[in-house]
């Protein structure tokens, strides 16, 4: 597969990628889950202060083909949102770990990390589904 | 066909006025003293053309215009079967037409959807119906608000319900507008609810019911139903089946002997009435005795006297549509039930399987079939496997060239780039037959020519649209 898949990230099952920085995490949807959805036309963003639960939806991304959600990687609070995306949602196609970042989190539980998904794993999950 | 056809507004010369607007033929009235002041415009916007002009104008609209009495119209989902003209003869005569449902002396009216309400009763095997719904989602709105009811009538708070991923989209769109939240299934490798997560999900307590199709949007028939119907019910819950796909079941499978407790039918869909733009719809609901008292009122109540509307239910959900519901299409569905009788019914669902499996076999041949089993009414292609990147899109658009209308693209969700075709019973042999013919030549270009694929539509008014555009910057005026 021709999909990009950086080393160090980490990724979740329904395909968000998730960017460890000291108490912060900045979540995007990975570079096979653009793919899969097609051009994409909007982007529901959450509230900046909302406290969600891992894997609550943290907004939509719709695209010509379908709307996919985007789900919490890791229990926490919103704490910014790329809202860039809201007129150029074309960003998360074009640079899905670059500039179509969508938010950044204050994670709560430390131990939930332990679930995500090493880059070796997603890409199996993600050669299955292809 | 000129592609920048004008709209009937921009027609006509404002220097020869037509005026059709008829004599007054009742007393006047100042406006001023029946509507308030906002309400009044000075102008009013009526395309000012001659008898000519108009006859020409839709009559070019309707030679460009494509429906099930065109061709086939393989719209996977939707069930676009013909519509018989005998409906329309039966729903245009005067006495149906020009009757008012406030006027004495509709007893016949009121007679035909009793009738009509046994008749779906025996169909389906529920106990009462209400045939109000205008449409299929109006119909899930009803039967979720119904099961929102029954709980809140008992005390117990039950807040969600659990949804297959190979469910219709209005589905959880319907669960969530009565105020449920929404717990989504995966299928498994067979296109079926995983029993073991079900159990799982309706252990977690308020689970108010679930909502499924079957066969489900895959075309396969889930094989565990009565299983699936008997967790939900040991837990508690209700079950409600979208009646979107019933037309492979007719006379052979009823959703309460598959152990539903709610069913909306989409009379525009199984029972042959005109369907998408030549709508409305209509979506009756029928449940079982338990669930009657929560049906929208009024009722038709059969008694010694004849039959009386009943609007005295304080456990009904209410009113939800004004009258009886969109009668002169209710008629439509009464006069197709009729003219085929519980035989012909029967013969519908067959010939709809037999249909469907016979296109599959062929097409399979060529496109990738993700869920290889005896489908029902419908099945699903993919584009996996089609060279040069070739899309689904592509596919289809192309389909168009052929003049035809393109089967459902890109849903259901559970498999990528799908194609959902579904012939239903009154298409023939030889007119599937071509169908095949024209999707093997598609497949032989996107190999050999795909240019032709990617260009595509290129036999039509107009070529194809800019989707992503006309979504990311849609212009809402001119």
């Amino acid at each position: 597969m021709d999909y990009e898949f950086p080393e160090n990230l980490k990724y979740t099952k329904t395909h968000e990628w998730v960017r460890i920085k000291d108490k912060t995490a900045t979540v995007g949807i990975t570079d096979f889950a653009q793919h899969q959805l097609g051009d994409i036309v909007y982007i529901e963003l959450p509230e900046k202060g909302a406290n969600l639960e891992k894997q609550s939806s943290a907004g939509e991304i719709e695209s010509v083909k379908a709307v996919g959600e985007l789900s919490m990687p890791l229990s926490g609070k919103i704490i910014e949102v790329n809202s860039t995306l809201v007129d150029n949602p074309e960003n998360v196609n074009s640079s899905p770990y670059g500039s179509g970042w969508i938010l950044k989190l204050e994670y709560t539980n430390e131990l939930e990390i332990d679930d995500l998904l090493s880059v070796e794993d997603y890409k199996r999950i993600a050669e299955e589904e292809n | 066909m000129d592609a920048n056809e004008r709209l009937i507004f921009n027609k006509g010369n404002e220097l020869v006025q037509q005026n059709f607007i008829p004599k007054l033929d009742i007393k006047s009235e100042k406006i001023e003293e029946i509507l308030p002041k906002n309400l009044i415009r000075d102008e009013l916007r009526i395309p000012d053309v001659s008898e000519v002009e108009i006859v020409r104008h839709y009559l070019k609209l309707s030679k460009i215009n494509y429906g099930v009495d065109s061709g086939i119209y393989p719209l996977g989902s939707c069930t676009m079967k013909y519509n018989p003209k005998v409906n329309e003869i039966v729903a245009r005569m005067t006495s149906f037409s020009k009757l008012h449902p406030l006027q004495d002396g509709n007893e016949g009216a009121l007679e035909i959807l009793y009738e009509i309400s046994q008749m779906l009763c025996e169909i389906t095997g529920m106990d009462g119906f209400t045939l109000q719904p205008a449409a299929g989602a109006h119909g899930e709105l009803v039967g979720l608000l119904i099961i929102k009811k029954y709980f809140e009538t008992k005390g117990i708070v039950k807040n969600k319900i659990i949804i297959p991923d190979s469910a219709h989209g209005t589905n959880p769109a319907s669960a969530k507008m009565a105020g449920f939240s929404i717990i989504e299934l995966q299928s498994n490798e067979h296109g079926e609810v995983p029993l073991d997560h079900l159990e799982y999900a309706m252990k977690q307590g308020d689970v108010a019911g679930i909502m499924l199709t079957n066969p489900n949007t895959l075309g396969v028939f889930d094989r565990q139903i009565k299983d699936i119907t008997r967790i939900v019910h040991e837990h508690g819950g209700l079950c409600y089946y979208d009646g979107a796909n019933l037309n492979p079941m007719l006379g052979i499978c009823r959703p309460k002997d598959m152990g539903f407790d709610i069913v909306h039918l989409n009379l525009h869909k199984t029972f042959s009435t005109p369907h998408g733009g030549g709508g409305p719809g209509s979506g009756p609901v029928g449940v079982t005795n338990e669930l009657i008292p929560f049906l929208p009122i009024p009722c038709i109540v059969s008694t010694k006297k004849g039959l009386i509307c009943n609007y005295d239910n304080h456990e009904s959900i209410g009113r939800i549509k004004a009258f009886w519901g969109n009668f002169s299409i209710i008629l439509r569905a009464f006069v197709y039930i009729l003219s085929l009788g519980a035989d012909g019914l029967k013969r519908v669902g067959q010939i709809a399987v037999l249909n469907a499996n016979y296109l599959k076999t062929l097409l399979k041949k060529k496109y990738n079939l993700p869920y290889d089993r005896i489908c029902q009414h419908e099945f699903v292609l993919s584009d996996k496997y089609l060279p040069n990147d070739i899309t689904t899109e592509d596919v289809a658009k192309r389909i168009l060239d052929y003049g035809f209308y393109a089967p459902t693209i890109y849903f259901p969700l559970v498999v990528n780039g799908a194609l959902m075709v579904e012939p239903t019973e009154t298409e023939s042999k030889d007119s599937l037959d071509k169908f095949v013919e024209v999707m093997n030549q598609i497949c032989d270009e996107a190999l050999n020519a795909p240019e032709k694929l990617k260009n595509a539509p290129s036999n039509t008014p107009i070529g194809r649209l800019d989707a992503v555009n006309a979504a990311r910057k849609p212009i809402l005026h001119d």
